[in-house]
């Protein structure tokens, strides 16, 4: 399927609820231009990062689930300005553990303008299961492989190039810790974004039958939660048996974790021009 | 073919290629995330003082596991 993103005809904008959360997410207004998460398994360095674009000194070390929020902060690159969500680290967007979820509702329903998604140079294969699940939900995603520091110390050598050709999106390699790469990291995503460059997220196609049932639940699972940027996965998760999902549906919870989503967005976007202007 | 054996039963720096993964749903899942699939090469490092847990290298990573979780998986010898 092509585009997850919910393009909304301009005619019934003005009256369309789901239109008005757009608006209210504040993405697009208030301090931030662009909204990117940050995504990867545990400890690959996506604090570092955060820290390296964002100047802060925060939140580097593990911790367990439950305190394990999101934590944003802004940069500016190339006079657009940049709000930066470090999700918690998972190896997986499927199982229900609540920092796993966390991750998974960003990514899903906060509907980032592009998600990076942190991997461990040392350890490619085992990082490459949470990199195909993104790419599950979104064509957003660019792929940063960090520890290029460690891996080269390990003798490791990692062909970027044909990395990036084999997911049909950028791959760029970086050390977060010492800065390299970041740049181009950051100019791959702004391509992306900008859509100068055109991603190819690699996707397992499956058997017949399941492409017929994913393209018989996508329609009713519209019906049941309008708005809802990411109905094939959600089909897909279905599909899978997954309870939790299963839940939210039947119970209308869909749609309050969307429009919860948007409200923490608002509530973030106002906090943060209050402070800006202090 | 050889007989497959439980993971924890392997000595440390033996290793195994894994035959079987026998449990379900959730555990299941994070096996399969975590690289433990069939086919795959895995080596007990060593395990803690008391024997529980275990550190396996797989895919070019440590994995600690629980006795009672590696017992869930079969591995051929070699």
């Amino acid at each position: 399927m092509s585009n997850t993103k919910v393009v909304l005809p301009t005619e019934h904008c003005e009256t369309c609820p789901a239109f008005t959360q757009l608006e209210q997410m504040g993405i697009k207004v208030g301090d931030f231009d662009r909204v990117i998460a940050l995504a990867g398994n545990p400890n690959t360095g996506k604090s570092t990062l955060f820290n390296a674009l964002t100047g802060l000194k925060q939140h580097t070390g593990n911790w367990p689930g439950k305190t394990v929020t999101r934590a944003e902060g802004g940069f500016e690159f190339n006079k657009l300005r940049y709000k930066l969500v470090d999700l918690p680290g998972t190896y997986s967007l499927l199982s229900a553990s609540q920092d796993e979820e966390v991750a998974r509702d960003f990514i899903l329903f906060g509907q980032p303008n592009c998600t990076i998604v942190v991997t461990d140079a040392t350890a490619l294969e085992r990082n490459l299961n949470l990199v195909m699940q993104v790419m599950e939900i979104t064509e957003h995603v660019v792929v940063a492989v960090n520890l290029m520091d460690e891996a080269r110390r390990k003798g490791l050598e990692v062909d970027a190039r044909s990395l990036s050709r084999d997911l049909g999106i950028p791959a760029i390699p970086i050390t977060a810790r010492t800065g390299e790469g970041i740049h181009t990291l950051l100019g791959a995503v702004a391509e992306v974004i900008e859509g100068k460059t055109e991603t190819k997220p690699l996707r397992v196609e499956g058997t017949p039958e399941f492409q017929n049932a994913v393209n018989e639940l996508v329609p009713m699972i519209k019906q049941l939660a309008p708005g809802i940027p990411n109905a094939r996965w959600l089909a897909i998760r279905l599909l899978d048996g997954d309870a939790r999902v299963q839940k939210a549906i039947t119970d209308g919870e869909l749609n309050e974790i969307v429009s919860r989503q948007y409200q923490q967005d608002v509530q973030f976007s106002k906090k943060m021009s209050v402070e800006g202007r202090q | 073919m050889s007989e497959s054996i439980q993971l924890h039963l392997l000595q440390p720096g033996q290793r195994g290629t894994i035959a079987k993964v026998n449990s379900t749903g959730a555990l299941r899942r994070r096996f399969v995330e975590m690289g433990i699939v069939k086919g795959e090469m895995i080596l007990l490092e060593r395990h803690a003082p008391l024997g529980d847990p275990m550190a396996y290298f797989i895919k070019g990573y440590h994995l600690a596991l629980r006795k009672e979780e590696a017992a869930q998986i079969e591995v051929i010898l070699g």
